[in-house]
């Protein structure tokens, strides 16, 4: 895909639903902008994001995934986070060693009363990701280009 | 050899075990295969040499259900899944009686050297290939799999009993060709993989063979998995079968090399694997999987205090 001035990065932001979902809300009801690139998929805890549904979205296409969950020690389930956060660790860092640049994937935790942070996170990763340009990488694992 | 057979005897004329979990005669000298031996007469093709890589533990989930129990010879690095396998609770460690073996490094055929093998002879440290093409001769070291050149080491993790001397094997750093990568540019890392992932013909070997790989259900086999996230529906799986398979072994893998032995395309999959590996014992401290029944998984516990995602890489 050739980058334009005009390119758009498509970004999938997993968030979890009791705090960054509320606080992407915030952000919303407090008139703070933040890119419509970012499109967002709500998940009842950080910990539900299988490893699987950060493939699919870059297999679906996605420039950049960003995951956002209650800040360690606040998950709504007690420790969801805390596991999400060694998984997501090992996933991302198995992308990097496959080639899929370590700007595109990104863990912050979000509390419900951050709306600033989340319009800030999603800003700087979108920032990154279009500066990264399309990824043209794990389309297909098995790599046909 | 002949010991392991005599013991073997000892053991299924005495009653204490209804059959031998081995390895035979296959083919040609260099293609063992794994199998069931039901009485004394049927161990006259039981072979144990430098080609019996193939890891027993896994057939043990199957003679788990059977009457009586089995005699398996576990190799030190087998013994790892075993162990692992109990952790896991698919494997009743009352249903086996565990001798282990010995290892001195086992072969991998590829590195011969040679097609069209007719037969290879061990002598000692020399390997006497004869093909179709004209004899030659390989030193027994450089033709080891890649997996016994990094060995974890020659203790027995679980066994009733233990037979044969074990031999040094480690040459090289188990993490080097990891390494390796990682310091490449993404655009080199990608094309790497994508060389080498190509060759994939999803024949499913690496998932057969792989002693973690022994779920009832796996999300490669089956079209109605009830979940929404089932792997098979769409090329998907096709795409990213090994990173979907890599963690599903994440720190569950005892890095026994099964998967990058039995590859029919040589892909190195441990790699994938290995990966892994590295990052649990660089992050959440040393973990070797199957070396003890007691120590939690990696993956199924937390620290408070965790790296973030990437925070390293920043």
């Amino acid at each position: 895909m050739p980058v334009t001035e005009n390119w758009k990065p498509t970004i999938v932001a997993f968030c979890c639903n009791w705090c960054s979902y509320a606080g992407a809300d915030l952000a919303g009801s407090s008139r703070l902008a933040y890119p419509a690139d970012v499109k967002i998929i709500k998940v009842p805890c950080s910990c539900r994001v299988n490893p699987m549904f950060i493939l699919r979205a870059f297999e679906k296409g996605a420039d950049g995934v960003i995951l956002c969950g209650c800040h360690p020690g606040d998950c709504h389930y007690s420790t969801g986070n805390y596991y999400a956060r060694r998984r997501m660790t090992l996933l991302f860092s198995m992308l990097d060693y496959l080639g899929v640049e370590d700007g595109r994937t990104r863990v912050e935790w979000v509390s419900a009363a951050e709306g600033v942070k989340f319009s800030e996170t999603m800003n700087s990763f979108v920032e990154k990701v279009r500066a990264l340009g399309p990824n043209v990488r794990l389309g297909d694992l098995r790599c046909k280009n | 050899m002949q010991e392991l057979i005599v013991r073997a005897k000892e053991l299924l004329a005495s009653g204490q075990v209804a059959r031998v979990l081995g390895w035979k005669k296959g083919e040609h000298s260099y293609d063992p295969e794994v199998a069931f031996f039901n009485d004394a007469e049927s161990l006259q093709d039981f072979v144990y040499d430098g080609f019996c890589g193939a890891n027993l533990s896994k057939y043990m989930i199957e003679a788990s259900k059977l009457e009586g129990k089995t005699l398996v010879f576990l190799k030190p690095c087998d013994s790892y899944s075993f162990v692992q396998l109990m952790k896991e609770h698919r494997v009743d460690r009352e249903k086996a009686y565990i001798i282990g073996v010995g290892c001195w490094g086992k072969l991998d055929v590829r590195k011969l050297g040679a097609e069209g093998i007719l037969d290879v002879e061990i002598a000692g440290d020399v390997l006497k290939v004869s093909s179709l093409y004209g004899d030659s001769e390989v030193a027994y070291k450089d033709a080891m799999l890649e997996r016994c050149h990094v060995c974890k080491g020659k203790e027995h993790k679980v066994f009733d009993e233990t037979l044969l001397e074990s031999a040094d094997t480690v040459d090289l750093d188990r993490f080097a060709e990891v390494e390796r990568i990682e310091a490449m540019s993404p655009e080199e890392k990608f094309a790497y993989f994508q060389s080498e992932l190509s060759k994939c013909i999803r024949c499913n070997a690496c998932r057969n063979v792989c002693p973690a790989c022994s779920c009832r259900k796996c999300v490669f086999d089956s079209t109605a998995f009830n979940s929404e996230q089932k792997a098979n529906t769409t090329s998907f799986e096709e795409k990213m079968f090994h990173i979907i398979r890599a963690f599903h072994v994440a720190g569950r893998c005892t890095d026994c090399g099964e998967c990058s032995r039995v590859c029919p395309q040589g892909i190195p999959l441990h790699l994938f694997n290995r990966k892994f590996i590295k990052d649990i014992n660089r992050l959440y401290g040393e973990y070797q999987a199957g070396a003890d029944l007691e120590e939690k998984a990696p993956l199924t516990s937390f620290q408070t205090d965790d790296a973030e995602p990437g925070a390293d890489r920043r």
